[in-house]
């Protein structure tokens, strides 16, 4: 049990920056998940706080202490590796037991935390089997049971569901959701998946580059990402972005691209003077593109072209021809979109996304 | 080719191979239970008329035979021990750290390799007699465990390459040193690799003939291979014994291989990792 504090944290191989500048605090029994593309330094800061990785500058704290210098084997935190890294001349029993014999903990202790975890992690059965006899997804379960046996600190995944397959994998979410919420133990979880960060997490952490683009709940970096990568980063199908002139016309608001006219409301755009008739990029999410003749806002409807419709089941991404060069993803319930016939459309105007095309910030 | 005849065939030049492979074998047996010391003989059976085993009885008793074995097997075995300790930790640094000079150190010894065994014979003369450790086992131990050194740490880094790094961080996160990682993760892991490197410096060490002869200059202190070619004289050579102990010492050698064996299958990390 333990929070988890970086201050000014640098990561630099030679001349190439890793990790710039991370500040941030991830609290106690938090489920943090670090999420962001592959090559932005996620895997690297996880490393960093087991200490697999030197810090260049900067300092990483586990419970208020530093733990800079400390050796992995100090710092009381258990990691799940990536591939798993099992011990294959070890029995899943030996390899659960491994860091508890380390730590010259007694073997009736053993045992108990051993089948305990076992127990937790449905492997009794499968206990004094060899790693290469076992199924991906029990691999990865004894894994998860080497690092609960040590009731660590801190609990660290390193992509753990990214090797199994999908149905696997979202199995395997839910045990790991289960687990976090039997332990209440500080869990670190790094991934570049975002619907595994969006599931799991109570604090979420995007970074890109080396550098932390956003941190907030999962539904905060949903409903109002800080700039244009989190929001294209967050979310499926992605956001959709229109790139246009912010004009002022009858008292209105309005953004101008590909030809078409799309109302800004006031509410949703208070700095509205210093970007008028300025360049903006728009973003919307396909969930807020109203397709529902009911529901449509008349007054500032738009009309397109259908371009294509995927079918996904319970609902249907359609997308929306704006421009020769320029399609905009829709989903819809209604099932009643056919490629290449008319479409009325308006945006679910509250929750629109305004971005300055320069520094690429949320401007609203 | 025929599905039948492939089989065939491959079993044929299989059986050729043996043939060629025992067959000298075979003949030195014969020859060493031949009666007087002829090493020609028109009679090509392989148990000859009058066959006796009075070579092998007189070789324990008239030579240092038992002798020149054990300091074989004294020096041979300590050569194998220290050559592998060395070799294993040597090479765990070449797989897994940067350090300046990795990348010339590891090409210098592979072209340490190229040089031929006679040439090193001065140098290494030079340098035992100046430690003093002329006629001595140290003398040799030392000489054999540092010349099969560079091959050795070649073989093994190779190893070491192929095992996931993770496996150290594993054990690193688990509560293990570098050296716990090194000994418990590792070194059982590497069990083929290093079985390969413990037969290649013993029979290296069992074989050797050229650094002996410079070296050991006492017959008491000699290793078999020497012994042997004591036997063979400016006029005559005692066959019959040179033979026999041609096929005692062969045994030892068989012993390790057939008792390595175990340890030489390959696939030990497989189920470690995705994949």
């Amino acid at each position: 049990m333990a929070d988890v504090k970086f201050i000014n944290l640098k990561k630099s191989y030679d001349e190439t920056t890793i990790l710039d500048n991370i500040n941030f605090k991830i609290q106690d029994k938090e489920f943090a998940v670090i999420v962001g593309p592959s090559g932005c330094g996620k895997t690297t800061l996880l490393r960093m706080i087991a200490g697999l990785e030197n810090i260049t500058s900067g300092e990483i704290l586990i419970d208020n202490t530093k733990v800079n210098e400390l050796p992995p084997s100090k710092r009381e935190v258990a990691m799940v590796f990536q591939d798993y890294a099992l011990y294959p001349h070890m029995t899943v029993k030996e390899n659960m037991s491994f860091a508890l014999k380390m730590k010259k903990v007694n073997q009736d202790e053993i045992d108990k935390r051993v089948n305990e975890a076992a127990n937790i992690l449905q492997l009794s059965n499968l206990i004094s089997r060899m790693p290469k006899q076992l199924s991906g997804g029990q691999r990865q379960r004894v894994a998860i049971g080497r690092a609960i046996v040590r009731h660590p600190k801190v609990f660290l995944f390193d992509e753990p569901l990214s090797n199994l397959d999908a149905k696997l994998r979202e199995e395997m979410r839910i045990e790991i959701l289960k687990l976090y919420q039997k332990l209440q133990t500080t869990m670190i979880y790094v991934t570049h998946d975002q619907i595994e960060a969006m599931t799991l997490a109570s604090k979420v952490i995007i970074m890109n580059k080396g550098k932390i683009q956003q941190i907030g709940t999962p539904i905060e970096v949903y409903k109002k990402p800080n700039n244009l990568f989190v929001a294209s980063f967050i979310g499926t199908p992605t956001m959709n972005f229109l790139k246009g002139i912010i004009l002022f016309e009858n008292q209105k608001l309005y953004l101008k691209s590909h030809d078409k006219f799309f109302f800004i409301p006031n509410f949703a755009f208070p700095l509205s003077d210093k970007y008028i008739n300025k360049e903006v990029i728009l973003g919307i999410r396909p969930d807020d593109i109203i397709l529902d003749d009911s529901k449509i806002d008349v007054e500032n409807k738009v009309e397109a072209n259908v371009d294509v419709v995927e079918l996904l089941g319970p609902r249907e991404n359609v997308h929306i021809r704006l421009s020769s060069d320029k399609t905009i993803c829709a989903t819809s319930h209604s099932f009643n979109s056919t490629p290449n016939s008319k479409i009325i459309f308006s945006l679910n105007y509250p929750n629109i996304h305004l971005f300055d095309p320069k520094t690429q910030e949320r401007i609203n | 080719m025929n599905k039948k005849l492939k089989p065939f065939f491959l079993h044929l030049f299989i059986i050729i191979a043996v043939i060629i492979a025992t067959y000298p074998l075979i003949r030195i047996f014969s020859v060493s239970i031949r009666p007087g010391d002829r090493i020609i003989s028109t009679d090509l059976s392989i148990i000859p008329d009058g066959a006796s085993f009075i070579s092998y009885i007189k070789l324990f008793k008239e030579t240092y035979f038992l002798r020149w074995i054990f300091n074989s097997l004294l020096i041979t075995f300590a050569t194998s021990f220290i050559g592998v300790s060395l070799a294993s930790t040597a090479a765990y640094a070449f797989s897994r750290y940067r350090f300046v000079g990795k990348k010339w150190g590891l090409q210098l010894l592979l072209l340490s390799q190229m040089i031929p065994a006679g040439m090193l014979i001065l140098p290494l003369y030079l340098m035992i007699m100046k430690l003093n450790l002329i006629n001595t086992y140290l003398g040799m131990v030392i000489a054999y465990s540092v010349s099969s050194l560079p091959f050795s740490i070649w073989i093994l880094k190779g190893y070491y390459d192929t095992i996931p790094h993770s496996l150290e961080e594993a054990a690193m996160v688990d509560g293990a040193n570098e050296l716990q990682a090194f000994y418990r993760i590792i070194l059982p892991l590497s069990t083929p690799a290093l079985s390969i490197t413990f037969l290649f410096n013993f029979t290296t060490a069992w074989n050797e003939y050229l650094v002996a002869r410079v070296v050991l200059y006492n017959p008491q202190n000699y290793t078999w291979t020497l012994g042997l070619f004591e036997l063979q004289g400016q006029f005559i050579t005692q066959w019959g014994m040179f033979t026999a102990g041609s096929i005692i010492i062969t045994i030892p050698v068989l012993l390790i291989f057939l008792y390595s064996s175990k340890w030489l299958v390959s696939g030990l990390t497989l189920g470690s990792v995705k994949g």
